[in-house]
């Protein structure tokens, strides 16, 4: 059997509120290890306040051959911009 | 560079592609980034495995030459600063790692092939670390190096190569500035001594640091592919002529002297004239034959069967509290 740690996804949320982000990935045995490992490698510098790690085999992703379908549709509903009204000046900041 | 002679497969002119190829060849020249997954062409999969596969090797092997002064520093500052630096590099070795994985090869599999010497890493860091201003110089010019290389590949075509790059060039210039600091203090507050050891370690380091930048262009077989897939985006004689252009001024600040009697300013080219570093020592060095190749490569493969019975223990140790998990679960 291979020995070989599996692998996880790590994400880190910053100083100012922001979501988590994904930072990377990284091996290890277990998810206790794995935060501890994410810690030694993606905090160094005061990167992050909170650590979540997932294993990579655990996360679905959408298909690359399923980018038209899935993303394309929103190209043509360019009224969900505001940029897509015109507003008057006289209305002031809206 | 870090990836020094990356042969690169599957170089073709546009008419002979595929229509599948000359859409990825599209996707490359309008900017985009690859991403895993999507397809690729085998000869670009495989170059970028290579490729970096060798970066990483090189992140980690070159922990080996800096580790040795650990626990040699002068001072605790200086120790705490070389420590911090040492785990940088392991850490850009593990992002490197992640990189390749993604394209198919797993971790253990690249190990292998470093330990058996089917995979290279950079011929630098076969060169020995004598005394401390090594450790300044190996900060200064081979870390100075590496970034003129990362820099440019943060513009590489794949994005988690791309994102590696990113993510390692925003430690790399405390890499270069504990380097340089270390010579500051040799060579401005320090004693004709401590001078001159910065001067014998800039004459050991200038030449094997400039060819950490691969061989001559006229003589780099495989650039054209890898620059047309936008793995590389500078040749190796364009960031050899970049590197001597920012160093020159830096060691003249020293008060060092670069060893090259033919080392002139051109003022039409708007760079230094310099010498060749002598390719059969690279070749030499690159093929296994350096000062310390047994020695670096002995290092790691020790390392890696030191460490089997606690990496093997502890995915027992996991294996075993998850089936514990799983019986709990069933049970209620
Ligand atoms: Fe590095
Ligand atoms: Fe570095």
């Amino acid at each position: 059997m291979s020995s070989e740690w599996p692998l996880w996804e790590v994400f880190i949320r910053g100083q100012h509120g922001l979501n988590h982000r994904h930072v990377g990935s990284l091996h290890a045995p277990d998810a206790e290890l794995a935060i501890r490992h994410a810690r030694d490698v993606y905090t160094r510098r005061n990167e992050g306040v909170s650590i979540w790690v997932v294993r990579s085999n655990d996360i679905t992703a959408s298909s690359p051959s399923d980018k038209g379908p899935l993303f394309e549709p929103s190209n043509s509903k360019v009224y969900r911009h505001p940029t897509f009204f015109d507003i008057p000046d006289e209305v002031g900041h809206m | 560079m870090y990836a020094q002679m990356v042969k690169a497969e599957g170089a073709r002119p546009r008419e002979e592609m595929t229509p599948e190829e000359r859409a990825f060849q599209d996707r490359i020249d309008r900017g985009e980034k690859i991403e895993p997954k999507e397809w690729m062409p085998e000869g670009y999969r495989k170059t970028l495995i290579r490729q970096i596969g060798q970066h990483a090797h090189s992140e980690i092997v070159g922990q080996l030459p800096e580790g040795n002064w650990i626990t040699r520093a002068p001072t605790l500052e200086r120790k705490q600063i070389l420590l911090a630096k040492v785990q940088d590099e392991a850490g850009h070795g593990l992002y490197l790692y992640s990189a390749a994985e993604t394209l198919g090869v797993s971790r253990d599999e690249l190990l292998a092939l470093l330990h058996s010497g089917r995979m290279k890493y950079s011929s630098i860091f076969n060169y020995p670390t004598l005394n401390w201003a090594d450790i300044g110089a190996v900060g200064w010019l081979v870390d100075g190096a590496a970034i003129m290389n990362q820099v440019q590949l943060q513009k590489t075509s794949y994005g988690p190569y791309s994102r590696a790059m990113i993510r390692i060039c925003k430690e790399e210039s405390f890499h270069q500035r504990q380097g340089y600091d270390i010579l500051m203090k040799m060579c401005l507050q320090g004693t004709q001594a401590q001078k001159d050891m910065a001067q014998d370690a800039l004459n050991r380091f200038w030449y094997p640091s400039l060819m950490m930048f691969g061989p001559s262009d006229k003589d780099s077989v495989h650039s054209a592919q890898s620059m047309q897939w936008k793995i590389k985006i500078n040749t190796n004689d364009e960031l050899r002529q970049k590197f001597v252009d920012q160093t020159v001024p830096q060691a003249e600040y020293l008060g060092l002297t670069i060893p090259d009697p033919d080392l002139k300013w051109n003022a039409d080219k708007g760079g230094y004239d310099f010498s060749e570093p002598d390719w059969s020592e690279f070749f030499e060095v690159i093929s296994g034959n350096g000062p310390c190749n047994e020695e670096r490569l002995g290092a790691r493969v020790k390392a890696w069967e030191d460490g089997a019975w606690f990496r093997e223990g502890l995915m027992a140790h996991a294996r075993k509290a998850e089936s514990r998990r799983a019986e709990r679960t069933a049970a209620e």
